[in-house]
């Protein structure tokens, strides 16, 4: 029996999430990540901070937070509104942003020590060489910062996959919408379906341990990175 | 193209450093940026570069304006110019042929493979295109990116300190290669070093900084003879004589040559008659006598006139300036000599050179 319909939408549902999360992620996270590294802005210690507070703040005062902004009264449950987009909590878009926001440091932490490792000189070495500033990133940091971008795809992939309690908070546990794996085990578990919450949680075992070895042995100083 | 091709106008404020340039130098040859670590010399080359936005600055190369006084900048990459950094700074994604093609297609639009290889086989990189950085020497990895800068065709060639990083034997591997440089390239070269011998064997014209401004400029024959400059001072303090090969005496396996001030031998070189060379004299090699004497094994030795004598920074030492029919040269020797000798400007005397170092 292992897997039944609404778990596959789970499994699904939970991909879909962490693919559209990391591709965002790297997107919003890359440019974030090089003002980190390079800024000498007062700024820089601030919006570090903001940046790593996932990574302390217990998932429920995140959700929490989260629901009451993206809310009917809140600002950015204004925004939407106003945008004709309606409210984000219980959609999978709310769900998104949510992930984008809790998965942030586990992405920008890496690209921002890789660039830092790579220091200004390659730079320099481009511009006398006449590369103008977008062709130097994409044919100098983005080679040379490879493995922190690897690093900050995976670990990005990989926790976005494994949140829950953001998930709770903002997402409840519609099917196809926002019951991602982590809250099916939950369901499976409160519902005495022992079988099935274990096909689950050691799938979702074997997979972060899966990951993890691969990221480790393809890139091993992935953990000095991301750390 | 007038001769005075670089105009270097440069004021630029760093924590605790000034730097007040105002130099033009000549359209050819190297221009060598001398002075101690902190004079700013390398400071001074990223602003030509476009590296560093100074405060305040009007640089021109060939008449092209590359920052003026009214806001005007041209980003570094957009500027024609080589720079060759004080440590190796490859592209260590890039094997030595990416390398060295990197520059060319931005700078030409093309890279063209013969030429990438002529210039590799001219820097003896030619067995190394397919090796990545990390498997190359150091000395390697300084011609691979003097080769990158010189693909692009720039039309000023700027390198700071690009033989600090190496050893004396790596040093002695790549001196030839620059030394070919100075007489093959028609383009300006600014090079910083802090090293006398460098300096000496490489530059035209010598700009001495000190604290962020110019202590003093010109040629660099006359540079090294000023007593006044810090540079007289240094351990390898010499002069540099320009001279004439006027005889080869194989039975001694010697080269005879000939300066205004008398003649010198040196080991046999296969140089022609006639050719003219320069040759480095340091005070240290230089001593004095009060007459010609025969009952030396020193054998360079000629007439000269005391120009003057002052202090060396060693408290034994003093320098004596010479003359020899217009060619300058020191002689360091213990102030016990000086009085001994009774040494004074306007006497004549004998120097004898023990060593000589031919510089072509």
């Amino acid at each position: 029996m292992a897997l039944e319909a609404q778990d596959w939408a789970a499994v699904w549902l939970t991909l879909k999430l962490a693919a559209t999360v990391t591709v965002l992620l790297l997107c919003v996270g890359t440019p974030l990540a090089w003002w980190l590294a390079r800024t000498r802005s007062r700024l820089r210690g601030v919006v570090s901070a903001l940046v790593a507070m996932p990574l302390v703040l217990p998932p429920t005062v995140l959700g929490f937070y989260l629901l009451v902004l993206m809310g009917p009264n809140g600002p950015v449950g204004g925004l939407t509104q106003a945008l004709g987009l309606g409210l984000l909590p219980f959609t999978f878009q709310g769900l998104v942003l949510g992930s984008l926001i809790y998965s942030m440091p586990f992405v920008v932490q890496p690209i921002q020590n890789a660039i830092e490792a790579i220091g200004a000189r390659p730079l320099e070495v481009a511009a006398t060489l006449r590369a103008r500033p977008w062709d130097s990133f994409w044919t100098v940091v983005v080679p040379l910062a490879r493995p922190g971008f690897l690093t900050a795809a995976v670990l990005g992939f990989a926790h976005t996959v494994g949140e829950f309690g953001v998930v709770l908070m903002i997402g409840g546990n519609i099917p196809g919408q926002t019951r991602v794996v982590s809250v099916q085990i939950f369901d499976r578990v409160e519902a005495f379906e022992y079988a099935h919450a274990h096909w689950l949680a050691g799938s979702m075992v074997a997979f972060s341990f899966l990951v993890l070895l691969i990221l480790y042995t393809v890139n091993p100083d992935a953990r000095r990175r991301a750390a | 193209m007038s001769p005075t091709a670089l105009e270097l106008r440069v004021r630029h404020r760093l924590p605790g450093f000034e730097l007040d340039v105002d130099l033009t130098l000549p359209a050819r040859g190297v221009s060598v940026l001398f002075g101690h670590s902190g004079s700013g010399k390398t400071t001074l080359l990223r602003c030509v570069a476009g590296l560093e936005r100074a405060a305040s600055a009007r640089i021109a190369v060939h008449g092209e304006v590359w920052q003026d006084e009214h806001g005007g900048f041209v980003p570094a990459w957009q500027r024609p110019l080589g720079y060759v950094f004080q440590e190796a700074s490859l592209f260590a994604h890039l094997d030595v042929r990416r390398n060295l093609a990197y520059g060319m297609r931005r700078a030409l639009g093309r890279a063209d493979a013969g030429e990438i290889e002529a210039m590799a086989e001219r820097f003896g990189i030619a067995a190394l295109l397919a090796r990545r950085p990390d498997k190359l020497s150091g000395g390697e990895r300084q011609r691979v990116a003097i080769a990158r800068a010189l693909l692009t065709r720039p039309r000023l060639l700027l390198m700071d300190e690009p033989l600090s990083a190496l050893d004396a034997a790596r040093k002695q591997e790549i001196l030839p290669y620059l030394e070919r440089l100075h007489d093959a390239l028609e383009i300006p070269v600014l090079y910083v070093t802090h090293q006398i011998e460098e300096a000496a064997r490489l530059a035209d014209h010598l700009v001495l900084m000190e604290q962020g401004r110019v202590r003093a400029v010109g040629p660099l024959e006359e540079a090294l003879a000023r007593v006044d400059l810090p540079l007289a001072q240094d351990h390898e303090a010499g002069v540099v004589l320009r001279a004439r090969v006027e005889a080869h005496e194989p039975d001694w396996h010697l080269t005879r040559l000939g300066f205004a001030g008398g003649t010198l031998h040196v080991s046999q070189r296969a140089l022609e008659a006639g050719a003219p060379v320069r040759v480095r004299v340091l005070a240290r090699d230089v001593s004095v006598m009060l007459e010609d004497s025969a009952a030396s094994s020193i054998q360079n030795r000629f007439a000269c006139t005391v120009a003057g004598i002052s202090a060396a920074t060693d408290p034994a030492h003093a320098l004596v300036s010479l003359e020899a029919s217009g060619t300058r040269l020191f002689a360091r020797v213990t102030r016990r000599a000086v009085t001994q000798l009774g040494l004074a400007p306007g006497m004549a005397v004998w120097a004898q050179v023990k060593a000589v170092a031919l510089l072509d």
